[in-house]
């Protein structure tokens, strides 16, 4: 099933499936879904050829004169060869924030499903809580706590920890930091789905066959969470990888990420072909990690 | 030694889990604060002098309250068509059986595995070759579009997790078709549909990236902070962080109460 289908639903048996009883229930099913298809077919699915043609439009037209689509498949390797920094950059911020998400999110995720007892649906109500708050403004905090002349950096200073003129905002520090809490709970929702499920007494058998905790954790708790943390790491890095939030607020233009470069090429500089090219190999380029690694995880459920 | 060793895993883990869930509040906390701080600056974001001022007067930047209730709107008029749109599939899904049905599938899951940039940038190609006019109403196309995939998902979790022996006990006592989906169907499914609405809304009022693509000149709260970002953030905008929090937080309490009731007797 989709990777999202590891949210918490409930239990409960699966209802059956009846088979078209009538013919007049043999279009039903079709109308049902005629609207919300036909809305996702125009307005995801379309667009997606359109950013396709656009991305092969005459590099040498604009808004004003119009574009003409002359495959100009240049548009890509040009595009790559301006901006290979900030791709790069990209995955490996989004790389670090997840590996930091994973070390914070795994724990969280394991002592809701497992430790918890009855303050879990408080705990997990409280691991959506923070995104109550708009994205934005949450980021702009972030600004507070790293600010110069916050508690934070004093404390760093005064440890030595950072120089004397040593600051945490406005660098790859604050991004990856930004990156990481911004999309921490979309990591530990999948996880802590697979990890409620999880029977304790599997553990207990592991110890009374005299593994120990560390051994126990690898070779019961970590494959049998892995469905949730496969759809967890999905979901935390596409969304990070083609984030620019972070990168514009909490960090300078050597920070910036590919999105960054996107969204001045579509709304600033008004480059659609250039734009469109660049948005088109940040999804070739995410699809293709993902797939390498749903390959490594063998988990084939995911998708 | 092992059970010595297994408390303190067990303290370890759990310690690490509420450090875990204090970074995850932090920047809350400091929203809060900020909501009752008079700053030093336009352009400083630290914490200068308590005042009650920004919570007495949250509209003294006029355009940023316009900005809210745009949100607003567009989040009641794309969370209405969504919930009802999406709904519908997820009712197709899972109760029937069709051709077409993974072709379908792949439609729904598509939209959320892809990064927002590739769906906000396809959507301005396509509004900018037609030569639509961006604005209020593309917002509202954009929003509709991404949050129909997650309404369908929870929708059909409910769906999927209901007893179809209510269903048939009701058929068996004569209702009809219309009367058992009426008595027995809509209520046992409505939990999972106000979930789906409450998603889709917040969804919709926090959305900044498609949002950003599409909206033309038309503001929304989150271009509203956006571009304040760069000229300096009034204060006011941490007291709506905050209140929105809040209405949050109140909202999911209120909405798990019903839910913890009807799932007791079994």
């Amino acid at each position: 099933m989709s990777v999202l289908a590891h949210v918490p639903t409930g239990s409960g048996q699966s209802a059956p499936l009846p088979a078209a009883r009538s013919g007049r229930y043999r279009l039903l099913p079709y109308l049902l879904l005629l609207p919300g298809a036909a809305w996702l077919f125009l307005f995801f699915a379309v667009p997606l050829f359109q950013l396709a043609a656009a991305s092969l439009y005459d590099p040498s037209g604009s808004l004003s004169t119009g574009y003409a689509l002359t495959w100009a498949f240049g548009n890509y390797p040009e595009a790559l060869q301006a901006y290979w920094p900030q791709f790069t950059r990209s995955f490996l911020y989004a790389g670090i924030a997840l590996v930091l998400a994973l070390l914070m999110g795994y724990p969280l995720a394991y002592a809701i499903a497992q430790k918890a007892g009855r303050w879990k649906n408080l705990l997990l109500v409280c691991v959506i809580a923070p995104m109550f708050t708009s994205f934005l403004v949450r980021t702009l905090a972030w600004k507070t706590i790293l600010s110069d002349n916050g508690a934070l950096v004093g404390l760093l200073r005064d440890v030595h920890l950072l120089g004397a003129d040593g600051r945490l905002l406005a660098t790859p520090v604050a991004v990856v930091l930004g990156l990481t809490y911004n999309f921490l709970p979309f990591l530990v929702l999948p996880l802590y789905a697979s990890l409620e499920r999880l029977d304790h007494r599997l553990l207990e058998a592991a110890s009374d066959l005299y593994a120990s905790p560390v051994r126990a954790f690898r070779k019961v708790t970590l494959p049998l969470s892995m469905p949730g943390l496969v759809a967890g790491t999905l979901l935390f890095f596409i969304p990070a990888s083609g984030d620019y939030i972070n990168a514009e607020l909490l960090g300078t233009p050597n920070e910036y990420m590919i999105g960054n470069v996107i969204d001045s090429a579509f709304l600033v500089r008004l480059d659609y072909p250039q734009g469109a090219a660049l948005s088109f190999l940040l999804m070739a380029a995410i699809l293709a990690v993902v797939f390498v690694y749903l390959r490594r995880a063998g988990t084939d459920e995911v998708l | 030694m092992t059970r010595i060793s297994r408390w303190l895993a067990d303290r370890w883990v759990m310690g690490v889990a509420l450090l875990v869930l204090g970074y995850l509040f932090l920047p809350i906390a400091v929203v809060a604060g900020l909501s009752f701080n008079r700053p030093s600056s336009r352009l400083s974001y630290d914490f200068n002098e308590f005042t009650l001022d920004n919570w007495r007067q949250p509209c003294a930047t006029s355009d940023m309250c316009e900005a809210v209730v745009r949100s607003v709107q567009i989040g009641f008029i794309a969370t209405v068509a969504a919930t009802v749109l999406g709904t519908l599939m997820a009712f197709a899904l899972v109760r029937h059986r069709f051709r077409g049905r993974s072709g379908v599938n792949v439609l729904i899951f598509l939209p959320m595995a892809t990064p927002e940039l590739v769906m906000g940038t396809s959507l301005l190609a396509l509004f900018v070759s037609g030569g639509v006019q961006l604005g209020f109403w593309t917002i509202v196309i954009a929003h509709v579009m991404f949050c129909v995939s997650f309404v369908v998902v929870t929708v059909k979790a409910r769906l999927a997790g209901m007893d179809r022996r209510l269903e048939e006990a009701a058929m068996d006592l004569y209702a009809n078709e219309w009367q058992t989906f009426r008595r027995i169907t809509l209520p046992l499914v409505l939990p999972g549909i106000v979930a789906a609405a409450l998603l889709a809304f917040s969804l919709s009022f926090d959305d900044f990236i498609i949002t950003n693509f599409n909206s033309g000149t038309t503001v929304t709260f989150p271009m509203y902070v956006w571009g304040a970002a760069q000229r300096g953030i009034p204060p006011q905008v941490n007291v709506i962080g905050t209140a929105m929090f809040v209405i949050a937080l109140l909202l999911v309490l209120a909405s798990s109460l019903p839910g913890r009731r009807a799932k007791r007797p079994s």
